[in-house]
């Protein structure tokens, strides 16, 4: 059944490995099978580009150049073309990211409710701005348009997990248990 | 946000030439809430329990006795225009793509779940809440333009609504409303959940397909229009969330019913929302032409102790600002825009009088800049220029010839100058800023500091 093989193909992918495949121009078979599926789905190849990216990011953190050249080659593109495509969505990173990515939202709702505020309570906790990591490689901050959830604001994201009404008082403990 | 049904007291105003308010009637109008009654607070409506409260009965009504091109002129009848912002007449839309037998297949049907545009909060509580009442809305409008391929194309940040609709995606084909020969009828179509990797340019209809087709999301130019030559070059309609989700009801009840909601020539129902400092911001379905003045005041509990309203976007960052004066106005597609804005999203997004004005749009031009697909030289260079100009002013850094040069790009960029809407969108808010708080802009440069600080 076409649902059910795509989930197991999807699963298999979505699930983070830790592994030291960053920078190795071979997709591997996992990712193979996900953007197979993926291919199954579109007229044509390169089609497929932006769903190989999500794949294969989800499962080496960041897209190196020798990660572009992996799918460029598994997509028949070239790797310029898979490049453009990849620096043009903010979500595909195409530098190294720490292990957790906090979204800050720093659009109009968030703006008139303090985002500010919790900007500078992130900058004083983690000693980074915008764009960087830690130093120990727990974090990067990034920010992020409008997250959709204004009548929450200030929000932001950690990964997958959405935080509304942020208050500078929470972070600690929000921040503590992606420690 | 479970309803009996609501008594919503309408206030007549009549003005005379001085805008006087002369006279007050008071009329009880019984207000249905068809797209969030259903929805619980943090609850997703399971496929029974909306099956339950008469859910798919409207697709298996129309596979029986209606022809897409009946279905077409109902939803033209009805009135609907199309939420997603442009507020275009989706019957009239979907009118557009070719039906006869040398039509070209396959014909795609688009969700536009990409809601990114700042302080719209809408389309997330229609997804996390009563995601079939999506999907039955979404293939209603396939059947009535006879597609065959479906995709709800979902911004990345709302993850647990990725979740819900593939979940509800999966629900609906094991039931048979989606797969092949639905319910019998001999038509098939496939539905699929894409999820974007970020960008609020997705979110424009030709840059959406651009994006499904694994490219860089820039605009394309129109003509053709997605209705002839869309994904792939095959007959395409986008449609937003909250449009799809009215389709059912109006199936269910007709286009006469659909009409007799709302308070304005325009029909239905609406998702207005309030953001910003006011004591209660939220999102409440309402007939379509509720006051500014009742979804501030009366919903949103009016503005937080302290604070004054100085200015308002009544649809979203990328339309014009309105002030007090304007707060009796018809939340409607016409008076909004009669005011000199946009009904847009729906979803007010409300300045007080302790942030600066500057600061404020210097906010929103910084997303579209950043947002600006590159493309067109207008938007790519003159957005940025703006920011920058902006920037400066709010440090006190600004002169005279920068107010010159802002009204210039409120020209420059406008509608007609630029490959797509977005820097025409980015100019609303400048263009009624310098119409409003021009004394603002002013001060800046006058006192060469941010007259709002400390």
């Amino acid at each position: 059944m076409i649902g059910e093989k795509k989930h197991n193909a999807h699963a298999e992918a979505m699930e983070i490995r830790p592994t030291n495949m960053e920078n190795k121009a071979q997709l591997t078979e996992i990712e193979m099978r996900a953007i197979d599926h993926e291919i199954s789905l579109v007229p044509y190849k390169k089609a497929a580009v932006i769903e190989a990216l999500k794949i294969v990011q989800k499962q080496r953190r960041w897209i190196s150049d020798q990660s572009v050249e992996a799918i460029a080659n598994y997509l028949e593109m070239s790797a310029a073309e898979v490049d453009s495509v990849a620096t043009f969505y903010n979500l595909i990173f195409r530098k190294p990211v720490g292990k957790h990515v906090i979204l800050l939202c720093d659009s109009i709702s968030c703006y008139v409710m303090g985002y500010g505020k919790i900007y500078q309570a992130l900058q004083n906790r983690l000693d980074i701005q915008f764009g960087q990591t830690t130093k120990d490689n727990l974090f990067t901050l990034l920010p992020n348009a409008c997250l959709g959830c204004c009548d929450h604001a200030p929000a932001l994201m950690i990964d997958e997990d959405l935080y509304e009404d942020v208050k500078d008082e929470q972070l600690d403990k929000i921040l503590e248990s992606y420690k | 946000m479970k309803a009996a049904k609501f008594f919503l007291r309408k206030m007549i105003v009549h003005q005379n030439q001085n805008s006087e308010p002369k006279t007050h009637n008071c009329e009880l109008f019984e207000m249905e809430q068809p797209l969030t009654k259903n929805i619980a607070q943090g609850k997703t409506l399971s496929l029974k329990d909306y099956e339950q409260v008469g859910g798919y009965s409207a697709l298996r009504k129309i596979l029986k006795s209606n022809s897409p091109q009946e279905v077409q002129q109902i939803v033209k009848d009805s009135g609907l225009k199309g939420r997603g912002g442009a507020g275009f007449s989706t019957g009239l839309k979907w009118s557009l793509v070719p039906m006869d037998d040398k039509a070209v297949h396959p014909k795609y049907l688009i969700c536009n779940a990409d809601e990114m545009e700042p302080g719209t909060f809408k389309d997330r509580l229609l997804l996390e809440g009563n995601p079939h009442q999506l999907i039955e809305g979404m293939i209603l409008a396939a059947y009535a333009i006879n597609a065959d391929i479906s995709y709800v194309f979902l911004r990345w940040a709302y993850r647990k609504a990725a979740e819900i609709i593939e979940q509800s995606i999966s629900e609906a084909h094991a039931a048979g409303y989606l797969g092949k020969n639905i319910l019998g009828s001999g038509w098939s179509l496939e539905m699929y959940l894409h999820t974007g990797v970020g960008r609020y340019i997705c979110g424009e209809e030709t840059a959406l397909l651009n994006a499904l087709e694994g490219k860089r999301a820039t605009p394309r130019a129109k003509p053709p229009f997605p209705t002839v030559s869309g994904l792939y070059g095959k007959p395409t309609i986008v449609n937003n969330v909250e449009t799809l989700s009215c389709l059912p009801h109006i199936i269910n009840n007709g286009a006469d019913w659909f009409k007799k909601l709302s308070i304005s020539e325009d029909s239905g129902t609406k998702l207005y929302g309030v953001s910003g400092k006011v004591k209660r911001p939220g999102i409440w379905e309402l007939p379509l032409g509720t006051t500014m003045r009742e979804i501030i005041e009366d919903y949103a509990g009016g503005m937080v102790n302290g604070y004054r309203l100085k200015g308002a976007l009544p649809g979203g960052a990328s339309t014009d600002f309105l002030t007090e004066q304007h707060l009796d106005i018809k939340m409607d597609y016409k008076d909004v825009a009669a005011a000199g804005s946009r009904l847009g999203t729906g979803t007010i997004v409300v300045m007080d009088d302790k942030t600066c004005p500057v600061g404020f749009v210097h906010n929103l031009q910084h997303f579209f800049a950043q947002e600006s697909c590159g493309w067109c030289t207008p938007c790519r260079e003159g957005l940025p220029w703006v920011e920058k100009i902006l920037l400066g002013l709010e440090k006190g850094k600004g002169s005279m010839e920068d107010m010159e040069l802002l009204h210039m790009h409120t020209q420059y960029l406008g509608p007609g100058n630029t490959y797509c809407a977005l820097a025409p969108g980015a100019m609303e808010p400048l263009q009624s800023a310098l119409k409003y708080f021009k004394d603002d802009f002013i001060q800046h440069i006058e006192k060469h500091k941010c007259p709002y600080e400390g």
